[in-house]
């Protein structure tokens, strides 16, 4: 139904265009040069007046219509179902849900709900068709007023071009949405999982078991929500795959910016890029099937007990993903410096490496511990390698052969599968998100600021 | 450095004897040679690192684009398939497949007897394979009442042990495949019965609990699906956006504000978007579970940042002289941008948006938030029909136990890898052949 409504106004749009412009041309008696403005703005100018109302009711309507009908059936219900605690009633609305959408709905549903649903899915239709027949008349009247207001002294021009401004300016404004959006949705959920779980005990608790007891007798529920173990496996994971990265990275850097000859880094850079453009889910596939086992039977060789969900694995196969993006951030850095300085050490007779070690890399250094920076807050962002390839018991240990867990990867597993929305379990997770969101944007603004301040430096 | 601190008549004594300056040039030229091959090491490591990474990927997948068949003789009596001869395909359906197929697979082997030995030698085929049985006979009803030869898959295991991937030599409890199996195959193989085939259900259908059945489709339709929601939203948005930045925004606090924000969002994690998607599409909004339309929503936000950038790029390298000369024949700035810099700085814009569309194919932590980790058989029609898409796919299938699956995870990563590097020729084409350098 949507697409329908869609591709009719996507029509109606280019029908008011065509009418509007031969409406001008009417108005002015076919001598467009009497025209405030050109034919083609008057066209414009009634196809934003149809397009942009109609896109108002129809998100408008997409969004209220499902909480009316929902208020309506769950009116019809009779009293005694009514008046269910709310966890009760969130039932019984997916049993109506189900029964609308011809699903299997729970074992021997109530009559009434059974009536319910199907008033449900008749509502939704009849409101469908509603929508449909309110956005296409909204179109309407807009083409039919735009229409009528085009005359020779009609400022077309002005208007659709005040009107495309604050299009723009909306398009650039839903970055700023998003953020709001991301921190609203954290922090709000964030502060209902304070509700139940005391802030201290979160932030520095160092136990971390987030299943919620269903029984009073059942084992190994006791519900401990402190993080501190995760952020220790996070932080040793992002250890592990920093010490493979960096030299790894800025040596290639230092090789391709100082050493390499045109040819090979023609070939060279391109390859190495080809690793920051595999997806993450293949690495993790590569850690959990390749290198996690490769570890294992090398330490059973040697006669060390490597877990199979090593923090090694997960820390070295997320060092190589990473290398390409310090190299590449490095590579910018070294080159930034300016060749006067080069000129000037090996005037003085230094060596190459002499001159990278003593007048590069210390010119360079904000630069590329801004990379570093940047290398950490993705490796702390990481999800796919961690959640295939590290472990899900929180153990607080440095050992990097035993199975550490992540915050990434701890969200991912109390958000995936069936979840209630109220319990602290799945609020935890956004409480995790929030520590992740804040430490990665600490982490970009810092490096951002410190590449900034070193990039005017030298300009 | 160190001379420093030596006394005078020593420095002077050292400088004087061209023996120790030579060994020292000798330590520095050498100091010189290591640094350099860290370098190349460095390089020559990560590279190394790529090889073995798509050589084990290569090397674990490869089997999974060919599947073993086998042939089974399948009497088909018309009393068990059409007893009234109705040539109905409803009453055809209903026949009684599985006896039918496995009554013929057990008249292949006489001696079976025992119940185990009987599950058994059922387990070798495909449990597919009474389906497609049926599937031959609805297109040939005319084989009713004859004997017809039919090409079966066989199960995974069964498959896994003709790849060569399980070894006939380990112990029978150390391997899936036991030693009657063994047998069995093998007077088949001797028949000249088995065949390995082209592995068209790879391509060719959704996922599904046995690995002989199971697909890519499904995944790929949905991750294009997803896909053309991300393009519809965050091109448009984001050239929209790209466009009033670098050409009419105003030098202002909001200005700044929105800079900010979107290099900042450019380095947000993944899977933070995932949260967002959830707690405002799922949970606010009330918008489907596992649906593309959401998916697709998540990323065209995740994706934004990337197309900005990369459009704010292609608008800065078109000189300003173009304006220049626009507004000074009277175009107004809408006119000069639109008739003017836009087509110019559109190959760019389209080349950074490819980049944008391939990490949205990658992407795989915010969909898991937003439930299209489902197991999920039918091949999603719909924008807001459940659907998963390619690298969930390669998530779920690296997760299940089967050997099989192994191969098949494979499998979907090459065919993934391949997507991206086609969108990754076509920016890089895009920009060869559209390249202007003013």
């Amino acid at each position: 139904m949507s697409l329908i409504i869609i591709l009719a106004l996507v029509g109606l749009v280019m029908v008011g265009y065509w009418t509007g412009r031969s409406r001008a041309y009417v108005v002015c008696g076919n001598q467009p040069h009497t025209l405030h403005s050109l034919p083609s703005y008057y066209g414009a100018f009634v196809a934003l007046a149809i397009g942009i109302p109609a896109l108002v009711m129809f998100a408008l309507w997409l969004i209220i219509q499902p909480q009316i009908v929902e208020a309506v059936v769950l009116g019809g219900l009779p009293q005694e179902i009514q008046d269910l605690p709310d966890d009760r009633l969130g039932l019984i609305l997916n049993d109506i849900y189900n029964i609308a959408s011809g699903n299997i709905a729970s074992i021997d549903p109530d009559p009434a709900v059974v009536v319910a649903g199907e008033r449900y899915a008749s509502l939704m239709t009849t409101g469908s068709y509603l929508m449909t027949a309110a956005v296409i008349a909204v179109a309407l009247i807009g083409l039919v007023i735009a229409r009528s207001r085009i005359a020779t002294d009609m400022r077309a021009r002005n208007t659709v071009e005040r009107t495309i401004d604050v299009l723009l300016l909306i398009a650039s404004m839903i970055a700023i949405m998003t953020t709001i959006g991301i921190v609203l949705s954290l922090i709000f959920e964030t502060i209902r999982f304070f509700g139940k779980v005391p802030f201290f005990e979160f932030l520095f608790g160092t136990e971390w078991s987030p299943q919620i007891a269903l029984r009073a007798d059942q084992a190994g529920s006791s519900g401990a929500f402190g993080a501190i173990p995760i952020f220790a496996g996070t932080m040793l994971i992002t250890f592990i795959a920093m010490c493979v990265a960096v030299p790894i990275g800025l040596f290639a850097a230092i090789y391709m910016a100082e050493y390499a000859g045109k040819r090979f880094r023609a070939w060279a850079k391109p390859v190495l890029e080809i690793l920051a453009g595999i997806p993450t889910v293949v690495y993790g596939f590569f850690a959990a099937l390749t290198v996690a086992p490769f570890f294992r039977d090398g330490g059973d060789l040697i006669g060390i007990a490597i877990s199979s969900e090593s923090a090694l694995a997960a820390g070295v196969v997320m060092g190589i993903m990473i290398i390409p993006f310090v190299s590449s951030l490095s590579d910018d850095v070294i080159n930034a410096v300016p060749q006067s300085l080069r000129d000037g050490a090996y005037a003085l007779g230094a060596t190459r490496s002499e001159t990278v070690r003593q007048v590069i890399l210390p010119a360079a250094l904000p630069g590329v511990v801004g990379a570093v920076l940047l290398a950490i807050s993705r490796a702390i962002g990481e999800t796919m390698i961690v959640v295939m390839a590290a472990g899900l018991a929180a153990n607080l240990t440095a050992n990097p052969l035993e199975a550490v867990t992540t915050v990434t990867v701890q969200i991912v597993t109390l958000l995936v599968g069936d979840q209630e929305f109220d319990s602290a379990k799945t609020l935890a997770a956004f409480a995790l998100g929030l520590v992740l969101f804040v430490v990665t944007l600490c982490l970009n603004i810092i490096a951002l600021h410190v590449v900034r301040k070193y990039r005017e430096q030298y300009d | 450095m160190t001379d420093m601190t030596t006394p005078k008549a020593e420095r002077a004594a050292t400088i004087r004897r061209p023996d120790l300056s030579a060994a020292r040039i000798n330590r520095r030229y050498g100091a010189e040679k290591r640094f350099r091959a860290y370098g190349l090491l460095a390089i020559g490591a990560a590279i190394a690192m790529l090889a073995i990474l798509l050589f084990s990927i290569v090397s674990k997948g490869y089997s999974a684009f060919v599947q073993t068949y086998v042939q089974l003789e399948v009497t088909l009596t018309e009393a068990e398939i059409d007893p009234d001869r109705t040539g109905d395909p409803e009453v055809i359906r209903n026949a009684n497949w599985r006896k039918i197929t496995f009554e013929s697979l057990r008249a292949e082997f006489p001696d079976v007897k025992s119940r185990s030995e009987t599950r058994q030698l059922f387990g070798m085929i495909s449990g597919n394979a009474p389906i497609a049985v049926r599937d031959y006979v609805l297109d040939n009803p005319d084989a009713i009442g004859t004997t017809a030869s039919i090409w079966v898959k066989v199960s995974d295991d069964i498959d896994t042990f003709n790849k060569g991937f399980i070894d006939r030599n380990l112990e029978e409890d150390d391997r899936r495949v036991k030693d009657n199996e063994i047998v069995w195959f093998d007077t088949l193989d001797g028949q000249g019965r088995v065949e390995a085939k082209f592995n068209t259900t790879l391509f060719t259908s959704g996922d599904s609990r046995e690995p002989e059945q199971a697909g890519v489709l499904g995944a790929v339709v949905g991750s294009l699906l997803t896909l053309i929601i991300t393009l519809v939203l965050s091109f448009p948005i984001g050239v929209m956006a790209a466009v009033y930045l670098e050409e009419f925004a105003p030098k202002n606090r909001l200005t700044d504000l929105i800079e900010v924000n979107i290099n900042n969002l450019a380095a947000v994690p993944s899977i933070v978007f995932g949260l967002l998607g959830l707690a405002v599409f799922l949970n606010f909004f009330g918008l489907p579970r596992s649906a593309p339309v959401v998916g697709g929503m998540v990323l065209a936000l995740m994706t934004l940042p990337t197309i900005i950038i990369a459009s704010r790029a292609a608008l800065k390298a078109v000189p300003p002289s173009i304006r220049e000369a626009a507004l000074g024949l009277g175009a107004s700035r809408l006119q000069a941008v639109t008739h003017h810099v836009l087509p110019l700085a559109m190959p760019g814009m389209l080349t950074g948006t490819i980049i944008g569309m391939a990490q949205a194919l990658g992407e795989t932590a915010p969909l898991l938030m937003i439930g299209m980790v489902a197991f999920i058989v039918d091949i999603p029609s719909g924008f807001t029909d459940p659907a998963t898409v390619l690298p969930v796919q390669i998530f779920l299938w690296a997760d299940a136990p089967q050997r099989a699956f192994v191969e098949r995870t494979s499998a979907a990563i090459m065919v993934l890898l391949t997507f991206l590097v086609c969108m990754n020729l076509l920016a890089v084409l895009l920009r060869k052949r559209f390249e202007r350098r003013w």
